[in-house]
This record gives C-alpha cells, structure tokens and sequence, in this order.
C-alpha cells in the first residue's frame, strides 16, 4: 500500500483554509461569509487528522470531534444571528452593520 | 492510493473555490457539500473511517439542512445587492501580500523538514471513543456546555419578540 506525504495533506489543509479565508475577507454577503468559515473550520480539522494520521494517535480525531461540535454551535448562532439582522436591516450585506447602534 | 488521495484534494480546493466565487447562494451551497463530501473521501484514505462517516452526516447533513432552511427563510426572489461585490483593491493588497509571505514561509519550513510517510493503517472508532471519554473527558464536558450554550443562544436571538410597548414609545426601525 503506498503511503502519502504528510506535508501534502498539511500543504492541502493550508489550501483549503487560504481560500475560506479570501471568502471571508473578500465577500460581503453574510451567508457566503458563514460558509467560508465552514471551510475554514474544516481545514484546521483535516490538519488534526493528517497530523493524527502521521503518529497513529487518535488525538487528532478527537479534536476533530470538537471542531465539528464547535462548527455545529457556530453555525446555529451564526444563522440566528444573520436572521436578527436581516429582519432589522432588510439586507444580506454585511456592510450595512457597520455601525453601533444601527 | 495515493492518486485517489491527490484527486480528492483537487476536487475539495475546486468546490472550495467555486463555493467562495458563486453568486447564488445554493449553488454555493452545492458546492459546499461537494468539498466536504471529498474532504471525507480524504479522511477515508488517511485511515479515520469513523470521522469520515460524521464528517458526512453531521457537515453534509445537518449542518448543510441548517443553512438550506436559513436560505429558504430569505427572500431570494430579491437578490443581494451590494455596492460591490468584493473589496477595494487598496483594502487588502497590504494584508494579502503579507499573508503571502508567511504562506511561503510556511511552505518552506514544512518542505524543509524531508518527506514523512504517513502510513495509512486505519485508527478504529474504539481507539477514538476510548481517548475521547478517558483523557478527553473535560473537554466533552465543555462541549456539553458550549452546545448548550449555543442552544439558549440561538433560541434567544432567533425569537420574535412580540411588541409589548405603547405605540407611541415604538421606535421604527431604521432602512
């Protein structure tokens, strides 16, 4: 069976968490925003369990187990969240919630 | 096995790039499930069956159904319209060419360091679920609270509140 370079999985995770964070940065609609730290949060988990993977630990799936708790959490705030505002703002942009008191 | 390996991280990063370039929202939304759908191919082949499995029920499942339900909430009928879709160029030249500095640092320092193999001899639910609830078993507890937490929190700001202040007391919300 022929094995994989721990550093193209870790090159892989780096990737995928690059392009999460340019959606972040670079979209102004708040659903694209919440899925590209989906993206992100599952970059950092790949990473967990390449690197479980290498020292045939089950640490790194552990931490995957919360990192899928925490994006699950995240999520349900996070859409609660993009509802309040929509309702109070009548748009998706994120720009409008740029300031306090709004 | 390996090609395997290398054709789920092209898909993944494509879906990934498609999901952050769409303008519509369930498209991108179908893409999402295309990247975590191969990010669990990849999972499967780093010898972690069972996280591959929650990757797909619990991401491409439930978390996916949450946002479709979100988007269905919507009024997609009028679309988003912003003043521009991306940033201003000057806004993140500085940022990004900085953060591309350290990506090329961190590509260096993980070529520098010689070729690990990873050998793929697969990790069993049992291992996963005896570290979990032995020497992880703080953490589970806090991930009790934080998904309770996260409960009470989104009931809190996903509820209507009903206008009980006199009419003339209301405040109109602004456009």
């Amino acid at each position: 069976m022929t094995s994989i370079p721990l550093e193209s999985g870790l090159i892989i995770a780096g990737i995928l968490f690059a392009v999460g964070l340019i959606g972040v940065l670079a979209r102004r609609n708040f659903l694209f925003i919440l899925m590209s730290i989906e993206i992100m949060l599952n970059a950092a988990g790949l990473a967990f369990v390449v690197a479980g993977a290498r020292w045939g630990r089950a640490d790194g799936q552990v931490m995957f187990i919360f990192i899928l708790a925490m994006a699950a959490v995240e999520v349900s705030v996070g859409l609660a969240l993009i509802l309040r505002f929509v309702h109070h703002f009548k748009t998706l942009d994120s720009d409008q919630g740029n300031t306090m008191k709004g | 096995m390996s090609f395997l390996f290398y054709a789920a991280s092209l898909v993944a990063v494509i879906s990934s790039l498609m999901v952050v370039t769409r303008s519509n929202a369930v498209h991108a939304l179908l893409y999402l499930v295309v990247s975590l759908l191969a990010v669990a191919l990849i999972f499967f082949i780093l010898g972690a069956p069972f996280i591959a499995a929650l990757e797909v029920i619990i991401y491409a499942g439930a978390i996916m159904v949450l946002f479709i339900f979100v988007v269905m909430m919507f009024n997609l009928a009028a679309p988003f319209s912003g003043k521009s879709r991306l940033l201003d160029s000057r806004t993140w030249a500085g940022p990004a060419f900085l953060s591309f500095v350290l990506f090329g640092e961190f590509l260096a320092v993980i070529t520098s360091s010689g070729i690990h193999r990873i050998s793929p001899s697969p990790i069993s639910p049992k291992d996963v679920g005896v570290s979990l609830f032995g020497s992880y078993i703080l953490g589970v507890e806090l991930a009790a609270m934080l998904l309770l937490s996260g409960v009470v929190g989104a009931f809190h700001l996903g509820r209507q509140k009903k206008r009980t202040a006199h009419r003339f007391f209301e405040i109109e919300a602004p456009k």
